[in-house]
C-alpha cells in the first residue's frame, strides 16, 4: 500500500494514509499519514460505531486540507474498546494464512 | 499520543518491522490542488472487499496453491454499494467485521456524510478496493494497476485519494 501511496502521490494527485502502522508508513516517505492504534482490518474504527468511524474520515480531511509539507503525520488518540487479547485475535483469520503456513513448515517467521 | 505501530502485529513479525530501513530516499508530495471544501475525494481499501454479484473474488485459489504471490487486481465499488453487495476475499484477515459493516474499511457512509455537510467538495462516484498481501516486488501495482488508478482518478478529476491499508 505505501507503494502504490507513492506512485498515486507522484502522479500529482494528493494522498493521506490511514493506517494501523504509522511508523513504517513514515519509512516510506508518505506525504500524509493518519496513525489508528486500531486491529488490522479496521482502519476506521468499530463496526457500526459511526461516531468512531466519522473521527477517523475527519482527521484524514482536516490533514489534507492543513498539510503543508511531506511526512505530515497525525496519531488519534482513539482507544479500541476491546481487551487486547481478544482483539489480537479476533481480527486474524481463523487459519493461518498460506505465507505464515508456508513459512511455519520452513521453521521461518514473518512475511514474504 | 503516539501510535503503537505494532501493537495488533503478529509477535512474530515485529522485530522485522521495527527493524525495516528506511524504504525511500525522497519523501513524495502534491499539494492539494483546490481547497479541502472543494475537493473531490475517492477511497481506496486492500481489504478485499468485492460486490458478489457482479464482480469476481480475488484469487485466493492461486494464492493457496503460490503462497508467495497475491492477486494484484482491483475492483471499483460504487459510492451507492450497500452492505449486502459486499463479499471479502483476504486469506490474512478474519472477515467478520468488514462483512458486518465494510465502514470499517471503506467509510463511503461518513464521507458521504461530510459531503452532503459541505466539508468536502464531493466524494467521488468510484473508489477502489484491492487485496492488500502481493509478492514482494509489487511489479504489477507498480507498472500496471497503480498507473491505471491514476489514469481513472485523473479522468474523474479527483483531487485527494484516502488510501486505507487492511
Amino acid at each position: 500500500m505505501p507503494v502504490l501511496a507513492r506512485q498515486i502521490e507522484a502522479a500529482g494527485i494528493a494522498t493521506v494514509i490511514v493506517t494501523m502502522m504509522p511508523d513504517t508508513a513514515e519509512k516510506f516517505r508518505l506525504s500524509r499519514i493518519v496513525g489508528v492504534e486500531f486491529p488490522f482490518g479496521h482502519a476506521f474504527g468499530m463496526p457500526h460505531d459511526r461516531a468512531m468511524q466519522r473521527m477517523v474520515a475527519e482527521a484524514a480531511v482536516r490533514l489534507l486540507g492543513e498539510a503543508t509539507e511531506p511526512g505530515s503525520r497525525v496519531d488519534l488518540d482513539i482507544a479500541w474498546p476491546v481487551d487486547d487479547r481478544t482483539a489480537y485475535r479476533d481480527w486474524q483469520p481463523a487459519e493461518p494464512s498460506p505465507i505464515v503456513a508456508y513459512n511455519l513448515a520452513r521453521g521461518r517467521p514473518g512475511n514474504a | 499520543m503516539a501510535v503503537d505501530s505494532y501493537k495488533y502485529l503478529p509477535r512474530s513479525f515485529r522485530e522485522g518491522y521495527e527493524a525495516l530501513p528506511m524504504q525511500a530516499d525522497t519523501p513524495v508530495w502534491s499539494p492539494l490542488r483546490v481547497p479541502v471544501e472543494q475537493a473531490s475525494i475517492a477511497l481506496l481499501t486492500s481489504a478485499g472487499l468485492y460486490l458478489k454479484d457482479s464482480q469476481p473474488a480475488f484469487d485466493t485459489d492461486r494464492e493457496r496453491a503460490n503462497p508467495q504471490w497475491g492477486d494484484p487486481t482491483y475492483r471499483l465499488i460504487p459510492r451507492d454499494a450497500r452492505q449486502e453487495q459486499f463479499a471479502a476475499a483476504h486469506l490474512h484477515l478474519n472477515p467478520h467485521d468488514v462483512l458486518e459493516d465494510f465502514n470499517v474499511a471503506l467509510p463511503l457512509r461518513a464521507f458521504g456524510e461530510l459531503d452532503a455537510e459541505g466539508r468536502i467538495g464531493r466524494l467521488a462516484d468510484e473508489h477502489y478496493s484491492f487485496m492488500g498481501y502481493q509478492e514482494r516486488s509489487l511489479a504489477e501495482w507498480r507498472e500496471q494497476y497503480a498507473p491505471d488508478v491514476v489514469r481513472r482518478l485523473e479522468h474523474a478529476g479527483v483531487h485527494a485519494l484516502v488510501l486505507a491499508p487492511a
